[in-house]
C-alpha cells in the first residue's frame, strides 16, 4: 500500500531523513517509533504530499506522491501533530467542510459526517466549537477529520501526545479498531503504546531505519536489523544465566551443548558472570544447562528464560546502530 | 477550481465570526459617510458639482488602511495554527486555496462598497448627478480593491504573523500609491515607468468617470500577477 524507496530529505545542510526504504501492506497497523527529531514527522509529511522529497520515491496504492499527488491525497487521511483545527467552527460544520474538500459526494456527506461523529464518540459535541473542546476531544475531531472520506490509508502523527491516561486508552482502542479496513501508519515515541496498537514497528533513529519489529498481541515475534536477515523469535529463545566460576571454561562447555546458538558474557561482577544464551526453540535445555554447570564445579546463581519485550528489541536495534557507526 | 467555492464560503463565515469584518465595515461606512457629508455640505453651500469624485478618492485612501486588515489573516493564520497542513494535504490545489481566499476578501470589500450606496442615493435625491460616472467610479474602486486584496494575499502567504503580514502589505500599498510622486524629479523615462506602476495614477480617470481600458488592464494584470505570486509562495513554502 505504501512503498518508500531511497527516501532522502535535506533541509539545507541538515539531513532529516537519509535513504530510507520500507513497504507497508494493506491492512497493517504500523508504528513509527523513534526519539524526537528522528525524522518521523518528515517522512509522514512526504507521504502525505505536504512536502516533496529531496531524493527517492514514495508510492501510495501505486501512485507517486509527486506525479499523482491528487490521487494519493484522496487515499490518505492525515492527522498532523498537535491536531490543528479551525477553532471557530463547530465539530459538525468543520467535518462537513473537510468532507467537502476531500471530495465526498454531496449525497453521502451527511451520512459520512454522522458516521465518523459516532465512530469517534463525538455525539454530544457536534454543535460545540472545536476550539472549546478538551484536548482529548480535539484529538477525536482530528481523527474524525482524517476518516471522513473513508481513506484507505490513515497517517497519524503522535495521536496520543498530551492526553490523560484514560483518553490515551480510548484513542488507542479507536485506532486499533481501524486496522484491517484501513492501513494505518502512526508515529509515537512511547514503547508500550506501539506494542499495544501495532502489528509491526519501524524503528527510526537519526533519519535512518534501524530495523523492524514484528508484534503479535503485544509480544515481539520477530526482529530485523536494517539490511540483515529477519530473526524469528518463535524459533529462537533466550536464557539469562548467572554463574560463579571461570568464564572461559563455562562458555566453552555451554557452547558444546546441542541447540545452543550463542553464548555471550554480558556482565561480570564479584566472580559472577552474567550470560545471555541464544538457543533454538523445541526441547527445553534448562535441565541440561544446570547439570553441566554443576558437574563442572561452578555455582549456579540464576537461570531464567527471557522473553524479548519491545523495549529490549528497541534497545538492541538502536544499540547496533551506534556500534555500526 | 471546484474546491475554491468551498474555501470561499469557509473564509466568509470566518470573517463574520471574528470582529474584523464588523470593525472594517463600521469604520469604512462611518468614514465614507463623514467624507460625503462634509463634501455635500460644502458643495451645496458654494454651488459645487453634484458628483462623487472627491468621495471616491477618499474611499480609496481609506481602503489603503483597511485592505491589509481584511487580508492579513487569510494564509498567515492557517500557517500559525498549522491548519494549512491539513488543507494542503487534502485533494485541493494551491490555486484553489489562493483563489478561494482572495474571492472571500473581495466579497468582503464589495459588501463594504454596497453599504456606501447611500451616498449616491442621497445625491440623486437632492441633486441631479450623472449616473454613469458614479458607476464607473465604483467599478474603479472594485478594480483597485482587487489589486489591494491580491497584494494582501501575497504578504499573508509570506509569514505566519498576521501583524507582520498587515504591516508589509500596508507599506507596499502605500509605496505603490505614492511612487508616482517622484516621476517629475527623476528622468523622463524612469518617471514614466514610476507613474505607470503607481496604483493611484490609474485610479484618477475612474474617479472622474472616465473608463479607459489601459487602466482596467493595469489593475487586472496587477491582480493576476499578485495571485500568481501568492500561489507560487504557497507552493514554495513546502520546498524548503
Amino acid at each position: 500500500m505504501i512503498e518508500v524507496e531511497n527516501l532522502t530529505k535535506r533541509y539545507g545542510d541538515f539531513t532529516a531523513v537519509k535513504e530510507i526504504n520500507f513497504r507497508i501492506e494493506k491492512g497493517e497497523v504500523i508504528g513509527f517509533l523513534g526519539p524526537n527529531a528522528a525524522g518521523k514527522s518528515t517522512t509522514m509529511r512526504i507521504i502525505t504530499c505536504f512536502m516533496p522529497a529531496t531524493e527517492g520515491t514514495v508510492r501510495v496504492d501505486g501512485y507517486d506522491v509527486f506525479d499523482d499527488s491528487m490521487e494519493v491525497r484522496k487515499r490518505i487521511g492525515y492527522m498532523p501533530e498537535n491536531v490543528p483545527l479551525y477553532t471557530e467552527m463547530s465539530v459538525k460544520s468543520y467535518l462537513h467542510f473537510m468532507a467537502k474538500i476531500k471530495g465526498v459526494p454531496r449525497s453521502q456527506r451527511n451520512n459520512r459526517v454522522d458516521e465518523v461523529i459516532n465512530a469517534c464518540g463525538l455525539d454530544n459535541f457536534r454543535n460545540r466549537a472545536t476550539g472549546k473542546l478538551s484536548k482529548g476531544y480535539r484529538q477525536r475531531v482530528g481523527l474524525a477529520q482524517a476518516l471522513v472520506h473513508n481513506p484507505q490509508v490513515l497517517i497519524l502523527d503522535e495521536p496520543t501526545i498530551g492526553l490523560d491516561p484514560r483518553q490515551i486508552i480510548e484513542i488507542r482502542n479507536l485506532i486499533k479498531s481501524f486496522g484491517g479496513d484501513h492501513t494505518v501508519l502512526l508515529s509515537t515515541h512511547i514503547l508500550p503504546e506501539a506494542s499495544m496498537i501495532c502489528n509491526r514497528i519501524i524503528v527510526i533513529n537519526e533519519g535512518k531505519i534501524a530495523g523492524t519489529v514484528g508484534l503479535m498481541d503485544g509480544k515481539v515475534i520477530n526482529i530485523q536489523h536494517e539490511g540483515a536477515e529477519r530473526v524469528d523469535l518463535e524459533k529462537l529463545g533466550n536464557i539469562h544465566l548467572q554463574v560463579k566460576g571461570n568464564t572461559e571454561e563455562i562458555i566453552d562447555q555451554l557452547k558444546a551443548i546441542e541447540n545452543i546458538d550463542d553464548v555471550q558474557l554480558t556482565h561480570y561482577e564479584d566472580k559472577v558472570g552474567f550470560y545471555n544464551i541464544t538457543h533454538e526453540m523445541g526441547s527445553d535445555i534448562r535441565p541440561q544447562l544446570a547439570k553441566i554447570i554443576i558437574q563442572n564445579g561452578s555455582e549456579l546463581m540464576e537461570l531464567r528464560p527471557m522473553e524479548m519485550t519491545l523495549e529490549d528489541a528497541f534497545l538492541e536495534l538502536t544499540r547496533e546502530e551506534v556500534v555500526g557507526v | 477550481m471546484k474546491n475554491a467555492p468551498t474555501i470561499f464560503l469557509r473564509e466568509m463565515r470566518n470573517y463574520f465570526v471574528s470582529p474584523i469584518a464588523y470593525v472594517a465595515l463600521i469604520v469604512f461606512t462611518l468614514l465614507t459617510g463623514y467624507f460625503f457629508a462634509a463634501y455635500f455640505n460644502m458643495a451645496t453651500r458654494y454651488e459645487g458639482e453634484a458628483n462623487l469624485r472627491m468621495l471616491f478618492h477618499n474611499m480609496s485612501i481609506t481602503m489603503l488602511f483597511l485592505a491589509p486588515l481584511i487580508t492579513m489573516r487569510l494564509l498567515a493564520e492557517e500557517k500559525k495554527s498549522g491548519t494549512i497542513e491539513v488543507l494542503l494535504t487534502s485533494p485541493v490545489t494551491d490555486a484553489e486555496v489562493v483563489i478561494g481566499k482572495f474571492a472571500a476578501s473581495m466579497a468582503m470589500f464589495i459588501i463594504m462598497l454596497i453599504l456606501t450606496f447611500l451616498c449616491p442615493l442621497f445625491l440623486m435625491i437632492y441633486g441631479n448627478p450623472d449616473i454613469v460616472p458614479m458607476i464607473v467610479g465604483y467599478l474603479g474602486l472594485i478594480l483597485l480593491g482587487g489589486a489591494f486584496m491580491s497584494l494582501g494575499v501575497v504578504t499573508s502567504s509570506l509569514t505566519d504573523n498576521q501583524i507582520v503580514a498587515a504591516l508589509i502589505s500596508f507599506v507596499m500599498l502605500l509605496g505603490l500609491w505614492v511612487i508616482g510622486w517622484m516621476s517629475t524629479t527623476v528622468g523622463s523615462q524612469v518617471g514614466k515607468i514610476l507613474s505607470y506602476i503607481s496604483l493611484m495614477e490609474h485610479f484618477d480617470d475612474f474617479s472622474k468617470g472616465v473608463m479607459d481600458t489601459k487602466h482596467v488592464i493595469y489593475y487586472i494584470s496587477f491582480t493576476v500577477f499578485c495571485l500568481f505570486l501568492a500561489i507560487k509562495s504557497v507552493q514554495s513554502a513546502k520546498w524548503k
